[in-house]
């Protein structure tokens, strides 16, 4: 019952493929495809963390702050849009998004 | 020892559950609870492998700010969810198929995976010993020092995001009343104000 760094790589791995599963799954749900995204920045970060703590090296973790970071301002901007565009068309459709054609 | 080993696939097991979870579920209220839930485990993780301060920041920034943003917009967004809904069979197939050779490919990788004997002589900041150093500490007197742009770097993101976020929901509704003080402060007596000679005994 040694747990070693396989089996949280393997966690991650589980995730980090649930993550774009999810994607797949829900093409109309911009909400969810951001979930989703969540899920994979947090598989990442388990990689990372598991890595720095097999080979004793910290900076791993730092990576791992600054992929929090990224990941909290990610989902800030990401929302903002959101609203604005909630507010803009009413609907927040993947299909409708195409003011920009492209 | 064994305690670890249950406590891992505890975690582990809830954690992939709820990921599930978040994907499928049918109501995007119950996704966020079940984010926050995979949140929590993936910090139960942290934890178990000694990473102390980063699951508390995983719980904070994660639970405490990003669930409760993706909450928030969940609840406030007027949106007819189940017409969203439509189509989730239909990409299955294909999202399972992706999801499959990605898995099988990190299976591939990890299973033929082998760490090189020198990647221990390498390190870019050695871990200290626990019992003289925990991993708050360390973690601080690592990205204070040699990490101290990074950390600044990191800290300009944040700024720039949260600026980002208010300027695009900022909006002036016309319409609608308020005070303008810059407008009261700037008014001149000549620009309101105006003298009438008012000839007797006929009024204005």
């Amino acid at each position: 019952m040694e747990i070693g760094l396989g089996h949280y790589l393997t966690v991650a791995a589980i995730l980090f493929t649930l993550g774009i599963f999810g994607i797949f799954l829900n093409r109309k749900n911009v909400i969810i495809i951001l979930m989703s995204l969540e899920l994979m920045l947090l598989a990442v970060n388990l990689n990372l963390v598991a890595f720095s703590v097999y080979l004793h090296d910290l900076v791993g973790q730092v990576f791992s702050m600054i992929i929090l970071t990224v990941a909290a301002a990610e989902a800030a901007i990401g929302l903002a849009i959101l609203v604005v565009y909630f507010r803009n068309r009413g609907s927040i459709r993947v299909e409708d998004i195409n003011m920009m054609r492209g | 020892m064994i305690v670890q080993g249950l406590a891992f696939y505890l975690f582990s097991a809830i954690l992939v559950a709820s990921g599930v979870m978040v994907i499928s579920a049918r109501n995007p209220v119950h996704s966020v609870l079940y984010l926050i839930l995979a949140f929590f485990q993936a910090a139960g993780l942290c934890v178990l492998l000694g990473a102390e301060f980063l699951a508390m920041i995983l719980v904070i920034v994660y639970v405490g700010a990003v669930a409760v943003l993706f909450l928030f917009v969940v609840m406030m967004l007027d949106i007819n969810f189940r017409e969203l809904r439509q189509g989730f069979l239909q990409y299955m197939p294909f999202g399972a198929m992706v999801g499959l050779i990605l898995l099988a490919e990190l299976a591939i990788v990890l299973g033929a995976w082998a760490a090189a004997p020198a990647a221990t002589q390498v390190l870019g900041a050695p871990t200290p010993a626990f019992d003289q150093v925990n991993n708050t500490r360390a973690l601080g007197q690592l990205i204070y020092t040699h990490y101290a742009y990074l950390f600044q770097a990191s800290g300009i993101v944040l700024l720039i995001a949260m600026m980002g976020a208010i300027v695009l929901t900022l909006r002036s509704r016309q319409g609608v009343r308020k005070q303008n003080i810059p407008a009261q402060l700037a008014r001149r007596r000549e620009e309101v104000m105006v003298i009438r000679k008012v000839p007797t005994g006929e009024g204005v």
